[in-house]
């Protein structure tokens, strides 16, 4: 069942990259959120209750409704336009991903090791290269944000590869999402919005040499 | 928790006490983690003798940063709100650097790390226009992105540890275990974490954050990101690398050390010959010190002593020259060098420890960055990277060619457009401090008292000589 959802979330990876609007993205990531946290309901069997409690909690509560309230209101917020304008055609970026899963597909036979579980690590791997796609192929600050979230899912998913030997890892990845994703939204909530009057990444040029 | 209070209480004589309790207790910290060397506690924070070194180091440089933070404070327009963001962030800074020097275990130094990026970016946002908040942004960024490439690398780590059959993460046991490790995850998670902590210590690929944020915030958080921020990315590929150095690694990792060292010494190189602003020609010149460093810890023998000696003089060194940095801007009101000059006539103390700055900065005798970039230069000849040292010493003298035409220009030609009107007065005692630091590398470098050599010494004992 597992692997059913962790395939599903490499398809969501796939319409990622098509998406045309800001809000189908903020849909993507919280469908995410809910796939965590099926994932982490089942494999995470083996640790103690309260611990579980609190992974379960954080993936849905946060990842699932919190932050996607969140930039939700910062888009209204900012009246920022409704495309993600992107650099590269939409249809390039499905087949970049593509290439990207099957990349990482190959990079995980040849690491072959048993103990580890190779889908996880295909899955792992593959989001956080289709993050880090995102953020340098999109015009928009905030596109910037999501790429992040993106990838911080992809350190989830790695994390859970070995979160019943180490429970501890993963309650610091959710440290992690937590702290950065708090900070980096209150910065623009607050801040970005109102200064830089259109949210483009070429309003970041001023500090050169 | 001082921090807190400090954050919520505008009153200004009550911010200034919390300020001062707080030295107070750092300075108590200090010595008694000094006393208790080699304790643990908390069971994740072991005050080991490299530990024990920079937080010394951190105790001196808060002093005048806290001196300083008041005389920039005070001649600002007086917003309470916005004076106690400063100190409680300053606070929250000082307090995280030091808990990630003291941990013990590689999760906790992670997480301090992070407070460290959240503090730090409070400090930078602190003028509040346009260009500092785009400085706060990118650094905000690019240290949430090399965080994230820490934790990769520690997840990578654990998958190392399964084959040696033990679940702690401390550096200790790594240490131990380093022979039996999974070589191929091993490696991996050396390339994240050193990857990551290059944000935090300057060097390729991640520098980019730091120079910005250097150059926008205040002169005293400036100094503190770079002199003792850079410390903490030391400390935290300093203790991976003594786990690389145990295990068959070593000689790849040199390699992969060596290559970023170089190229960040090339990248400080071209870009100081090209900079205009002098607060970012500081924060270019941190990294190509970060390069230097980091070709002492490869050369190995007597470059890992001269390493740690370059760190800590370096953090006095360069903390003392933002603070002088401004002062240099209440006079001129710019940082650029085209309206800077004739520093002479306008603050005498300023411009000697300018120029003496320059000595030290760029090791020249007798500063003690001459011993320790001699010895570091010894280490490499002696371990036969001729072509290296070669290279690194053309680059270092057209930096210190760089660095001494933009000095001199500030210190000895007229200046342009300069308006001498209303040019403010300063005190001559607030370059005290810097004369200060200035001295103690010196005296540190010429004569260093036993406590200090026998501290450098145990700090390496874990690598192999």
């Amino acid at each position: 069942m597992a692997n059913v959802l962790l395939i599903i979330f490499t398809i969501s990876l796939l319409y990622l990259g098509i998406a045309h609007r800001l809000l189908t993205y903020i849909k993507i990531l919280a469908f995410q959120g809910v796939l965590l946290f099926g994932i982490a309901f089942i494999e995470l069997i083996q640790i103690n209750i309260a611990n579980l409690t609190f992974v379960l909690l954080e993936t849905v509560v946060f990842k699932a409704i919190v932050i996607p309230y969140f930039l939700n209101y910062v888009i209204k917020r900012n009246r920022i336009t409704r495309d993600s304008e992107p650099f590269l055609p939409n249809f390039i970026s499905l087949i970049i991903i593509t290439l990207i899963i099957i990349a990482t597909f190959i990079l995980s036979n040849a690491i072959a090791d048993d103990r580890i579980s190779k889908i996880y690590f295909v899955v792992a791997l593959s989001t956080l290269f289709t993050g880090l796609y995102i953020i340098v192929t999109r015009h928009k600050i905030i596109t910037h944000v999501m790429g992040y979230l993106v990838i911080e899912n992809g350190v989830f998913i790695l994390s859970l590869a070995v979160g019943n030997e180490m429970p501890m890892l993963v309650n610091l990845g959710i440290m992690l999402d937590i702290f950065a994703s708090v900070f980096l939204l209150g910065i623009f909530v607050n801040r970005i919005g109102d200064v830089l009057k259109d949210v483009d990444v070429d309003q970041l040029k001023n500090l050169k040499d | 928790m001082i921090s807190g209070l400090l954050f919520f209480n505008r009153n200004r004589v009550l911010n200034y006490l919390l300020v001062i309790a707080f030295l107070v207790l750092q300075i108590v910290f200090t010595v008694y983690e000094y006393l208790h060397i080699h304790t643990t506690e908390l069971n994740y924070f072991t005050a080991d003798a490299l530990a024990v070194l920079l937080l010394a180091t951190l105790t001196v440089i808060s002093i005048p940063t806290m001196y300083h933070s008041y005389v920039y404070i005070k001649t600002k327009k007086d917003n309470p709100k916005h004076r106690a963001i400063y100190f409680s962030a300053m606070v929250a800074l000082l307090t995280a650097i030091s808990a990630a020097y003291l941990a013990n275990h590689i999760a906790v130094t992670w997480i301090f790390v992070e407070l460290t990026t959240l503090s730090a970016s409070a400090l930078i946002y602190h003028r509040r226009n346009n260009r500092s908040l785009e400085g706060t942004w990118k650094y905000v960024f690019v240290c949430a992105v090399s965080i994230t490439l820490i934790f990769i690398g520690i997840l990578f780590l654990s998958f190392t540890l399964q084959q040696a059959g033990t679940d702690d993460l401390s550096f200790a046991v790594l240490i131990k275990k380093a022979p039996q490790l999974n070589l191929f995850w091993l490696r991996l998670a050396f390339i994240f974490i050193f990857t990551g902590f290059t944000a935090k210590l300057g060097l390729v690929p991640m520098y980019t954050a730091g120079i910005d944020a250097k150059d926008k915030a205040p002169s005293p958080a400036g100094a503190i990101l770079s002199s003792v921020l850079m410390n903490m990315g030391f400390v935290g590929i300093f203790r991976m690398y003594t786990v690389m150095a145990n295990s068959p690694l070593h000689l790849w990792t040199n390699h992969v050390i060596l290559i970023a060292a170089i190229l960040s010494i090339f990248v400080a190189t071209v870009y100081m010959t090209k900079v205009k602003n002098i607060k970012r020609m500081f924060a270019y010149s941190s990294i190509e010190h970060m390069g230097i460093v980091m070709l002492g810890l490869v050369a190995g023998g007597i470059g890992y002593y001269a390493a740690i000696l370059h760190i800590i003089f370096h953090a006095f060194i360069k903390s003392s020259l933002f603070f002088q940095m401004g002062q240099i801007y209440r006079i001129y009101k710019s940082k650029s060098i085209y309206d800077v000059g004739n520093y002479f006539k306008y603050n005498l103390t300023g411009a000697i420890v300018m120029l003496l700055g320059f000595f030290s900065a760029t090791a020249m005798p007798p500063s003690g960055l001459f011993i320790s970039e001699f010895l570091i230069f010894r280490s490499l000849f002696e371990a036969n990277y001729l072509w290296v040292l070669i290279i690194v010493m053309l680059l270092l003298t057209m930096i210190i060619w760089a660095f001494g035409k933009n000095i001199f220009k500030l210190l000895f030609s007229p200046a342009v457009d300069f308006k001498e009107n209303d040019v403010e007065r300063i005190n001559p005692a607030e370059s005290l401090s810097q004369f200060i630091l200035l001295a103690l590398v010196v005296y540190l470098g010429l004569n260093p008292p036993l406590e200090f050599v026998t501290l450098i010494q145990e700090a390496i004992k874990n690598l192999p000589h």
